[in-house]
């Protein structure tokens, strides 16, 4: 099948705080307006708009892609949204490639938006009804329960010491410092001050768990001709793959995430990647929990099975390791407005790839970043690789 | 990037507080009653009788618990009816020290993943442990429901109180 190649020419997005004055609609334009701005383009220039967003509950928000769809530059054009849970971040530029590469357009605007805050007393009010309406919910599930579950047979399957695990906090909260837009950014955070802050749902605590974030992400992706015109350093889309599991979640093996790895067999047969550990040089896997970013990196075949917390606690994955993984500072650092967490780690991809990271910028020359996402009833994995 | 950033405006709880910013409220007001459907309608059934039951697909041999009408590996039929014990082994639990909106449990609640004895390995179902040392729990324990007396039986999930280490403690 030939497809047209598929650049990312321009990104931008708002700070990411506990709460924001600006509505969901304000978020959206502030990141869009950023977006269009660094690559110097106007909505004129916009073919179709993106908008990837959680389910209406979190807003209270009916058809709330109608709602945010003129602060996304929707206006008099063709918009679709696309929701697959936490996945979304990542999904919703995979959407941007296809309506690129399929020839239909030459310019898409993809923007996530999220503002957690308004549900009250707590967004995981929004979050219960993930739970099965019949045998599940009459429990009086809490949404961390499903996390714990699964971050204990994880440590329980490979014996796992959970001081391993908390380095990936540390190092996210470190990293996010350096970002402009984190929330939760932390120079000074020790292994000690995770693993002694207040056990939530044993085996997972406080300071394992990303915070509920407002914010705002944004990007441009072009079509090859109009890549070239707009930028001298565009990122090409060089991978995608999108894999969903079953709902029947607790009939799984918890321990491994398959739909993980089939996401990732997608997105690397198609960049033709063989030796993902070689040829992959920045990885961005969803770290809503620390161990998570673990568990994925275990489901991206970037380490074996079990593998991933030893090597992180080795300094593997830091920013100047062998394989740096989550250099933004992730969700645990920058925060976890869902939707656009995700795609902040793709806006990170481009930045890095294109040397324009900052203070964060990994060393040596990446060419080749992955960015990964996750969500819905721990069932969906959602993939994208980046090229310099 | 620092240019890319926009410089979002951050709330703090005493802006709210001090009326320093303007906002609106909803209570929705939204009920629903769900058809149990055929699969789960008949669990319900067998539940109130104190009983637990799945569904077999007759292609891959798959004996199910929740059961289902479908087999979502075969997408066929799954309408042979199975009896399954109401004892099982513990696939992964956890502690839990908090509510949904984050207030504070003295006791822990014990959520737990039980495999079910008579349907196919690893064929596991959410539900709760009970009268056990949370300290004493295990992956791998072996459990059995604790059922309502008869009477108080409505179809329901919950018509098993929770799970106990079988043999007792």
């Amino acid at each position: 099948m030939s497809r047209d190649r598929v650049a990312v020419v321009g990104a931008g997005m708002t700070k990411f705080v506990r709460r924001a004055q600006e509505t969901g609609k304000e978020l959206a334009w502030e990141a869009a307006s950023k977006a269009l701005e660094s690559c110097e383009m106007t909505l004129d220039d916009i073919d179709a708009v993106i908008i990837g967003s959680a389910p209406e509950a979190f807003d209270g928000v009916h058809m709330k892609s109608e709602y945010l769809s003129d602060g996304c530059g929707g206006w008099g054009k063709p918009v679709i949204r696309g929701y697959v849970g936490g996945g979304t971040g990542v999904f919703s530029p995979i959407q941007g490639w296809y309506h690129i590469a399929s020839g239909l357009f030459d310019t898409v605007l993809v923007i996530c938006e999220e503002k957690m805050s308004s549900c009250q007393p707590h967004p995981q009010g929004a979050f219960l009804t993930i739970f099965d309406n019949f045998t599940e919910r009459p429990l009086q599930p809490n949404l961390l329960w499903i996390f714990a579950l699964e971050m204990n047979a994880y440590m329980t399957r490979y014996g796992l010491d959970k001081r391993d695990i908390a380095t990936v906090s540390v190092k996210n909260k470190r990293n996010a410092a350096d970002h402009p837009a984190a929330l939760l950014g932390d120079a000074n955070i020790t292994v000690d001050d995770v693993l002694n802050s207040e056990v939530l749902a044993w085996p997972v605590q406080r300071l394992d768990v990303s915070p509920v974030t407002d914010g705002a992400v944004a990007l441009v992706m072009c079509a090859e001709h109009v890549a070239r015109r707009v930028t001298n350093k565009p990122v090409w889309v060089e991978g995608v793959g999108w894999n969903l599991d079953t709902a029947y979640w607790s009939s799984r093996d918890l321990s491994y995430p398959v739909y993980v790895e089939e996401a990732a067999r997608m997105a690397y047969k198609m960049a033709g990647i063989t030796e993902p550990r070689k040829q992959i040089h920045i990885a961005e896997p969803y770290d809503p929990f620390d161990y998570k970013e673990l568990h994925h990196l275990e489901g991206l075949m970037l380490f074996d099975k079990g593998e991933a917390p030893r090597a992180a606690a080795d300094g593997v994955t830091q920013r100047d390791g062998d394989l740096p993984v989550c250099p933004s500072g992730g969700l645990l650092g920058v925060g976890n407005p869902i939707a656009a967490a995700g795609m902040m780690k793709v806006a990170e991809l481009f930045w890095q790839l294109r040397g324009e990271a900052g203070a964060r910028q990994v060393p040596g020359t990446p060419k080749r970043g992955l960015a990964q996402a996750w969500g819905d009833l721990m069932q969906v994995g959602t993939v994208i690789i980046l090229g310099a | 990037m620092k240019e890319h950033v926009y410089d979002t405006t951050y709330l703090r709880t005493r802006d709210f507080e001090e009326g320093k910013v303007l906002f609106e409220t909803w209570d929705p007001n939204a009920k629903y009653t769900w058809d149990a459907g055929i699969a789960i309608g008949k669990f319900f059934q067998e539940l109130k009788a104190g009983r637990l039951i799945g569904t077999q697909c007759l292609n891959c041999q798959r004996i199910m618990v929740p059961p289902r009408m479908f087999c979502e590996h075969c997408f066929l039929p799954a309408d042979a009816w199975v009896p399954v014990e109401d004892t099982g082994t513990v696939v992964t639990f956890s502690l839990c020290y908090v509510t949904w909106d984050m207030n504070r449990l003295e006791e822990p609640q014990i959520p737990a993943v039980v495999a079910i004895d008579g349907a196919s390995p690893g064929m596991g179902i959410l539900h709760l442990l009970g009268e056990v040392d949370p300290k004493a729990v295990t992956i791998g324990m072996s459990v059995k429901a604790v059922w309502k007396p008869a009477e108080e039986r409505t179809g329901s999930i919950t018509d098993i109180r929770y799970f106990k280490p079988l043999g007792g403690f």
